[in-house]
C-alpha cells in the first residue's frame, strides 16, 4: 500500500459503455482484484446477492449504489469509487449508459484524465460508443481507452477485436482532439488483461488496463503555459494589533493556469492595471513561485482595487476579453434551451447574467456534423451557441485551457444547473498594452 | 517541467482549499461541522490553509448527542479554542426537551435525533451552508455525493434529482430556507485523512490510539461499557487493548483490538486492514440501505 517514499500522483477516470457493457463489473474486478475489496463489503455484496439473484458474489453491486437503482436494477447518477496501488491512486467516476444520461458522463468526464470507453465485442460499435467516444473528445480528455469487453462471449476472437478497432479507427480522425487512444480486449467478468495479461490472447501485444492506468503520462495534463489566477476570495485579515496584518491584502485563489514567480510583473482583468508579484503567501511559507493548480495568495506590490471574479494574468500568453462569445454546450435539463432564454453564468469565479442569442447549431450524434439553425437544444442535445453576457469573461479557448475555458448555466428561480459549457476560442487576444496610461 | 508536480496529498489538499474559499465567497452564513474527529480535524487545517492570515470566516457547529467520548468533547473546545473560532454546541438532550426531537419509546440510540437537532440549529443560525467532513468512499450511498449537496427547506437530500457537479464550478446557488451541505473531503480516502495527519502532524484525540477498555460483544462487536451501555447478566465482558476507527456514539462505536500507538501504526494497520472503517459502526449495518434513509432526511 501507499506509503513509500516516492510521490504517488492521482489518475481520475471514467467509465462509460452501454447499460450492461459491464461497467459495474469491470470496476467491482479493479477493485477486487487490486485488493482494495474490505471484508465487509464482500459481506455485504454476498448479503444482498439474492436481490440480483443467483447466489454469486455479483461484482456490479458494488458500484450501483443507492437503492432506488437496486430496485431497477440500473446505475442511474454518477458514483465515485476509490483504489490505490503502489504506483498511484484511481478516482474513478463511475457513470451510466443510458441515452437520457448524457449528462452524467458529462459530469464523470469533466475532471476526467482518462476515459474508459466499453464497447461489447459481441455488439460491437453502436450508437452508445461513438456518442461517448466523441463526447470524450469534446471535453478534451487527454487519454482514452477503449476496452472491447465479454472477449470470453466471442472466443477470443482477434478478428472481431481488429473489426472494432478498424470500425472506432475510421471516425477518430474526425474527432482530431482525441490524440493518445489504446485498444485493450479485456474480460471484465474473468479478469483477463484487467489486471493480469490473459492466456487467451497470446495475439493482443500491450499492456493490460490496470498497467496502462499506472503507467499513462499524465504530468502534461495541465495548462502550464499561461498564468491564470481567478481571484476567488480577498484575504483582509485587518487586525487593528497587528501593523503587518492590518496593512495585509492577499488574493486567494487556485492556480487556473501556469506558473507564478515572486518579481513576476503581471495584470489584472478587466481592469488592465499591471502590478508586480510581491509575495507568493501560503500557510507553509512563501513561495519563490508556485503552479497550476497550487491554491495560494498573492500579495501585489501595489494597492490597486482587485475582487472575487477578477484574474490575475501574465503579460505573455494573454486571454480573451469580452462578452459576445460563442461556445459549445451540452444541454442537462428537462426545459428546453431556447434562444433569447436569460440564465446565470458562472465562470472561474465569476457569476454573471447572459442572455442566450442564438443557438447556431445542434450536433447529430450519428454523423458527428452539425446541423444548423435547430430552435432548441433538449436534454443530452450538444450544440453550438451565442451567448451575451453583462460583464465579459476572461477566458481561454476550451481546448487550450479547461479550467479558464469552461461554464455552467444556472436557471434563475430553480437553481438547476442547465448547460455545461465549452468556450470556443476568443477571435482576439488582450493585448499587453491594454490600459497602459492607467499606472 | 517534472517539479510542477503535486503528489496525491497535495492535489486533495488544493481541491479541498478552493471548495472552502468558494464557501466562504458565494455563502452570507455558513458553518463548519465540527466533531473533533479525524475527519474534521483535517477541514480545520484546510480552513487555516484557505483563510490565513485572516480568521476562519464561519463559526464551528457541533450536534452533541449526550452520548460522545468525553476524550472527544474536551479535544473539541480545545482544539476550537486554540484556533480562536467561535464554537456552537446543540444539544439533542435540548432539543428533546424542546419537543423538537421526539425519541421513539424505548429507542435509546441518539443516532437519529441529531437530524432535528442539527436542522433547528440551522434554523436557529439561518445557516445557509455547512461544511462536512464525509468522504465518498466510506459507504456506499456516499459514493453519489456532490461536492456542494443541495438541501431544500425540509433539509431532505434527494439523490434523484442532484445538481450535476461539472469541472470545479460549483453552483451555490441556494433560496431562503434552502441550504447546501458541503464537502471539502469528497475524494478523500481513509488512508488519504491518516497520511494527511502525518503530513500536517496534527493532534488527533487519545481514543483514535491503543488503551485499556472494559467492553461488551453486542451483534459481533465490542462496544464500551458505559453507565449508558452496562452489561447485561448474559453478556460477554472483556478488558481488552483497543482503539476506535471511526467515532460514532459510545454506545455504537465497535472499538477494534489494535496495539496502534502513533499515526505510522494506525497508517500500517489500515494498509493490511481487511475491514472498511464503517464495518465497526452498528448504526449503518442495520440494513443495507441505512445510511441512504438517513442521509435523505438530512444527516450529515
Ligand atoms: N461473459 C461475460 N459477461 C460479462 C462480462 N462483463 C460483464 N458481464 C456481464 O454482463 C452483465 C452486465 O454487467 P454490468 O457490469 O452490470 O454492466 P453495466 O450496466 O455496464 O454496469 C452482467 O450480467 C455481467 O455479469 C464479461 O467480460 N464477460
Amino acid at each position: 500500500m501507499p506509503h513509500s517514499s516516492h510521490p504517488i500522483e492521482i489518475l481520475r477516470f471514467n467509465t462509460c459503455g452501454s447499460v450492461d457493457d459491464g461497467k459495474s463489473t469491470l470496476i467491482g474486478r479493479l477493485l477486487y482484484d487490486s485488493k482494495s475489496l474490505m471484508e465487509d463489503q464482500i459481506e455485504a455484496l454476498e448479503r444482498s446477492a439474492d436481490i440480483t439473484g443467483g447466489g454469486q458474489i455479483n461484482l456490479a453491486n458494488l458500484t450501483d449504489g443507492l437503492r432506488a437503482e437496486r430496485e431497477q436494477g440500473i446505475t442511474i447518477d454518477v458514483a465515485y469509487r476509490y483504489f490505490a496501488t503502489p504506483r498511484r491512486k484511481f478516482i474513478v467516476a463511475d457513470t451510466p449508459g443510458h441515452v437520457q444520461y448524457t449528462r452524467n458522463m458529462v459530469t464523470g468526464a469533466s475532471t476526467a484524465n482518462l476515459s474508459i470507453v466499453l464497447v461489447d465485442a459481441r455488439n460491437g460499435v453502436i450508437e452508445q460508443s461513438r456518442r461517448h467516444t466523441f463526447i470524450a473528445a469534446l471535453l478534451g480528455i487527454p487519454h482514452v481507452v477503449i476496452a472491447v469487453n465479454k472477449m470470453d462471449l466471442v472466443d477470443w476472437s482477434e478478428e472481431r477485436f481488429l473489426e472494432i478497432r478498424d470500425e472506432i479507427e475510421s471516425f477518430l480522425p474526425r474527432l482530431d482532439v482525441l490524440r493518445d487512444v489504446k485498444f485493450i480486449p479485456i474480460s471484465a467478468l474473468n479478469g483477463d488483461n484487467v489486471v493480469e495479461m490473459s492466456k487467451h490472447t497470446p495475439w493482443y501485444v500491450g499492456p493490460s488496463l490496470l498497467g496502462h492506468l499506472e503507467t499513462v503520462h499524465i504530468a502534461s495534463d495541465w495548462n502550464m503555459s499561461g498564468l491564470r489566477l481567478p481571484v476567488q476570495w480577498v484575504n483582509r485579515p485587518n487586525d487593528p494589533t497587528d501593523k503587518q496584518l492590518h496593512d495585509f491584502r492577499g488574493l486567494s485563489g487556485q492556480l487556473a493556469g501556469g506558473i507564478v514567480k515572486v518579481g513576476q510583473k503581471v495584470m489584472v482583468l478587466p481592469s488592465g492595471l499591471k502590478s508586480t508579484v510581491k509575495e507568493i503567501w501560503t500557510y507553509d511559507g512563501q513561495l519563490q513561485e508556485a503552479f497550476c493548480p497550487q491554491s495560494i495568495t498573492l500579495v501585489l506590490e501595489h494597492d490597486i482595487d482587485v475582487s472575487r471574479g477578477d484574474m490575475i494574468v501574465g503579460l505573455d500568453n494573454l486571454p480573451g476579453m469580452t462578452s459576445e462569445l460563442r461556445a459549445r454546450v451540452c444541454w442537462m435539463n428537462q426545459r428546453p434551451l431556447q434562444a433569447g432564454r436569460k440564465y446565470f453564468l458562472k465562470h472561474t469565479t465569476q457569476t454573471v447574467q447572459t442572455v442566450v442569442t442564438a443557438i447556431e447549431d445542434r450536433i447529430n450524434i450519428q454523423t458527428f456534423e452539425p446541423e444548423p439553425d435547430p430552435t432548441e437544444l433538449v436534454m443530452n442535445d450538444i450544440g453550438e451557441i451565442r451567448i451575451r453576457t453583462a460583464k465579459p469573461l476572461i477566458f481561454d479557448g476550451y481546448g487550450v485551457n479547461r479550467l479558464t475555458g469552461s461554464f455552467i448555466l444556472i436557471e434563475q428561480g430553480t437553481n438547476a444547473t442547465v448547460a455545461a459549457g465549452m468556450l470556443l476560442p476568443p477571435s482576439e487576444l488582450v493585448k499587453p498594452e491594454y490600459n497602459d496610461f492607467a499606472i | 517541467m517534472s517539479s510542477y508536480h503535486l503528489d496525491h496529498l497535495q492535489y486533495l489538499e488544493t481541491e479541498a482549499i478552493h471548495v472552502m474559499r468558494e464557501v466562504a465567497a458565494e455563502f452570507e452564513r455558513p458553518a463548519l461541522l465540527f466533531s473533533g474527529g479525524k475527519d474534521s480535524i483535517c477541514l480545520l487545517r484546510l480552513a487555516e490553509k484557505a483563510f490565513r492570515p485572516s480568521d476562519i470566516p464561519m463559526p464551528f457547529l457541533n450536534v452533541d448527542t449526550g452520548h460522545h467520548f468525553p476524550e472527544l468533547n474536551d479535544f473539541r473546545d480545545r482544539r476550537a479554542a486554540q484556533l480562536g473560532g467561535k464554537l456552537i454546541v446543540r444539544k439533542v438532550e435540548d432539543a428533546i426537551k424542546a419537543g423538537i426531537a421526539v425519541p421513539t419509546p424505548g429507542e435509546i440510540s441518539r443516532n437519529r435525533l441529531q437530524i432535528p437537532t442539527l436542522l433547528a440549529a440551522i434554523e436557529e443560525f439561518r445557516f445557509d451552508c455547512c461544511i462536512g467532513g464525509a468522504r465518498r468512499d466510506e459507504e456506499k450511498a456516499r459514493a453519489k455525493e456532490r461536492f456542494f449537496s443541495f438541501r431544500d427547506a425540509f433539509g431532505q437530500w434527494d439523490p434523484k434529482n442532484q445538481r450535476p457537479e461539472i469541472w470545479n464550478l460549483y453552483n451555490a446557488r441556494v433560496n431562503p430556507g434552502e441550504h447546501m451541505r458541503v464537502f471539502p473531503l469528497s475524494n478523500w480516502t481513509e488512508m488519504d485523512v491518516w497520511e494527511y495527519i502525518k503530513r500536517e502532524k496534527l493532534e488527533v484525540p487519545t481514543i483514535y490510539f491503543s488503551h485499556t477498555r472494559k467492553c461488551v460483544r453486542r451483534n459481533g462487536q465490542w462496544l464500551p461499557v458505559t453507565d449508558i451501555l452496562p452489561p447485561k447478566p448474559a453478556d460477554q465482558v472483556k478488558e481488552l487493548v483497543v482503539r476506535v476507527r471511526t467515532i460514532g456514539d459510545i454506545i455504537s462505536t465497535g472499538m477494534v483490538e489494535s496495539p496502534a500507538n502513533t499515526v505510522d501504526d494506525i497508517i500500517a494497520e489500515i494498509a493490511a486492514a481487511r475491514v472498511t472503517e464503517r464495518g465497526s459502526r452498528a448504526d449503518d449495518k442495520t440494513s443495507e440501505a441505512a445510511m441512504e434513509d438517513r442521509k435523505k432526511q438530512g444527516y450529515f
